[in-house]
């Protein structure tokens, strides 16, 4: 692939360069010489300037036939131009016809991100500073181009707001509606989530431990808990709402029992991963079981056990959202999505809906992290 | 053939009962096709403070007869007593250190915390535990690798560490399961010289399972061979070898004399079979 002369450009595959240059050529020079196409507010023009002085800096370099600036940057540079404009020309063409050139500026947008994903994907960006910064921009790019191209799909299409809002809509409604969020999400994720979780889980531990010790529990129990796990356990909200009432409780048991299971399936599991060779080692030592327990087989099941706390971190969210649909009082994510979406207020559902999913992943994150932490030696963490 | 704990070594002195003793020892393992006799009317007494080496073809039952010894398995005939007890009971008190054919250490330790396994579990004091690791390691030469984790370490490496495991509490009999199998033989050769010096200086019994001839009689006061099918023992050879052992001594002719002899045994054994 690489060529004898040495220069950033050539190093790099040739065609997406010329990909790249083509774009460029085509579009800088549209809305400048056509002002009244892409319309947006006249300041924003000053965001071309930048990517005039890369282009600039990029001849002139060549003419001088010294190194020349990371195409990244170029790329990067275009997009900070492009992007805005694209978004506040959304604003004139409501039953008008799109401007001339304005499929082809979003569809250079998107080519872009992916270009610049691509370079920000090649063997500079695998190590260092560079591969930790690439780590984090490659997805958020690809999440921001998603949503740009929902925006502005949703918006020149005139799509129905009930069937499909756009994300910025979206956004001002997260933004306008703060507290009334901030309520719901300590009513379902930090009372029922969070108890339902730590409970189902610990008693799931718990029990698996008791499973070990006892094998008549472990014979009757796991072929109920591998059925259960099987089931849409999420119709019992109705019967806890009986037992326990309105409030977070009967949610949290809802999460207790969804949770439960696949803790106490993939502890048992766990508790069997630790190898014969150990074993016999610490039988040699005339070790006790609880020694046993504690020195070799429960941190060989940890990975069992972080599974189990990933898979029912995602549960619980589920478990509790969705029992709110079975009555509550009047807060809570469910209870919101449920009311507002009989109300038309669609923008509320998917502001939900993001809230939701932004906790979700912080939870699995955490819990990740944790994860890394405590399994740093198993061959799947370690990258052995 | 059977064979007689002559009770006079020329290496050893001491004239006690026996830390081992073997009579008509025999153990079949049922399995899906049939049984497998792994060994059969073995009769062996290894005295206190001898250095036993057990060579014989893979599959003769070298491990079995370690593992029963240690309690890992049990006899299906005859009997076998462990310093004059039955082996679960010597389990229970700790007699042994083993060291198995693989290095079997705990990746989610570093390598002192390995060693203090058998400490922390047998509740030995801080103090006790950090200058036994300290001692240990320093004698299987892994000192500054305390922090390491048993993956950041080459196979031979891991090997001295899983030694060094089961050197670090008192226990009289030592039982290792081809420890030396993984090194190169310059590492093998400081490692016999090394494991020799502790033996001499701490009069352990020693139970050495090996492929290696030289190794076997370099090392041994006694060599007991192992035939296959059912496994048992066809020669038991004294070592008359001084306990004092330069590394040449292989080139004298009374090494090379006991070498032919383990030799022969080992072909017997083969011929056997077929
Ligand atoms: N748990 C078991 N179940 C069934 N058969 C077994 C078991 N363990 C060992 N055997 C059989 O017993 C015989 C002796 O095995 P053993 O491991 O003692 O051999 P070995 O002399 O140590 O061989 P190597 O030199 O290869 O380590 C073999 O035929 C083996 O297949
Ligand atoms: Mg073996």
């Amino acid at each position: 692939m690489s060529t004898p002369r040495k220069m950033n450009l050539v190093d790099t595959a040739f065609q997406r360069v010329l990909l790249f240059l083509i774009i460029i050529l085509t579009l800088l020079f549209y809305p400048l010489l056509e002002p009244p196409y892409l319309s947006g507010p006249g300041w924003q023009s000053v965001l071309i300037l930048p990517l005039l002085a890369y282009i600039i800096l990029v001849l002139v370099q060549r003419y001088r036939g010294t190194a020349l600036p990371p195409v990244e940057m170029g790329v990067g540079l275009f997009l900070l131009a492009y992007v805005p404009i694209c978004l506040s020309s959304l604003r004139g063409f409501d039953g008008e016809e799109a401007p001339r050139n304005y499929w082809t500026t979003v569809a250079a947008c998107a080519l872009a991100a992916w270009l610049l994903n691509d370079l920000l994907s090649g063997p500079k960006y695998r190590t260092g500073w560079r591969g930790t910064f690439a780590k984090f921009a490659v997805p958020a790019i690809f999440s921001l181009t998603l949503l740009f191209l929902w925006e502005v799909l949703v918006r020149a299409f005139n799509v129905p707001f009930v069937l499909l809002p756009p994300p910025s809509a979206i956004g001002v409604r997260i933004a306008n509606s703060l507290p009334v969020l901030a309520a719901d999400v300590n009513q379902t994720i930090f009372k029922a989530v969070f108890a339902g979780y730590a409970m189902g889980c610990a008693a799931g531990f718990v029990v698996a431990i008791l499973a070990d010790r006892f094998l008549f529990l472990r014979r009757g129990l796991l072929p109920i808990g591998n059925m259960v796990s099987a089931l849409p356990i999420i119709g019992i909200a109705p019967i806890m709402v009986m037992w326990f009432g309105f409030d977070w409780q009967s949610k949290a048991a809802v999460v207790v029992v969804m949770t439960f299971f696949p803790m106490l399936v993939n502890t048992v599991a766990g508790l069997t991963a630790a190898g014969h060779m150990e074993r016999d080692l610490m039988r040699t030592y005339a070790s006790s079981y609880w020694q046993t327990l504690f020195k070799l087989r429960l941190p060989a099941a940890m990975p069992f056990i972080f599974n189990a706390l990933k898979i029912n971190s995602t549960l619980a969210l589920i478990g509790a959202i969705v029992a709110e649909f079975f009555g509550t009082p009047v807060v809570g994510m469910g209870f919101r999505i449920s009311t507002e979406v009989g109300r038309m207020n669609v923008d509320m559902v998917w502001a939900e809906i993001a809230v939701a999913a932004l906790a979700g992943s912080v939870f699995y994150g955490v819990i990740a992290l944790a994860e890394r932490a405590v399994t740093f030696w198993h061959p799947s963490i370690r990258g052995g | 053939m059977n064979a007689l704990a002559s009770p006079t070594q020329p290496a050893t002195a001491t004239v006690t009962a026996p830390v081992i003793e073997a009579t008509g020892l025999g153990l079949t393992f049922e399995t899906g096709d049939g049984p497998v006799h792994a060994l059969s009317n073995v009769d062996l007494a290894i005295g206190k403070g001898e250095f036993v080496s057990f060579i014989g073809p893979s599959g003769c039952g070298k491990t079995t007869f370690l593992r029963v010894i240690a309690d890992l398995e049990q006899p299906t005939a005859g009997r076998i007593t462990v310093n004059g007890m039955s082996p679960e009971e010597a389990r229970r008190q700790r007699a042994y250190g083993y060291v198995f054919q693989a290095a079997g250490l705990f990746p989610w330790r570093t390598i002192e915390r390995n060693v203090a396994l058998p400490l922390e579990i047998m509740g030995y004091s801080k103090a006790e535990v950090a200058q036994r690791i300290a001692r240990t390691l320093d004698l299987v030469n892994l000192t500054g690798f305390e922090k390491k984790f048993p993956w950041q370490l080459s196979g031979g490496m891991q090997q001295r560490a899983s030694i060094a495991r089961a050197l670090a509490f008192d226990a009289d009999l030592l039982l290792m399961d081809e420890p030396f199998g993984a090194l190169d033989e310059i590492v093998r050769d400081h490692l016999n010289e090394q494991l020799l010096q502790l033996w001499d200086r701490t009069n352990k019994t020693i139970c050495f399972v090996t492929h290696s001839i030289p190794e076997a009689v370099y090392l041994s006061t006694k060599i007991v061979v192992m035939s296959p099918r059912p496994g048992r023992v066809t020669d038991v050879i004294d070592s008359t070898l001084p306990k004092e052992r330069p590394l040449d001594i292989r080139e004298t002719p009374e090494f090379l004399a006991i070498a032919a002899r383990v030799r022969d045994g080992l072909r017997a054994g083969h011929s056997y079979e077929d």
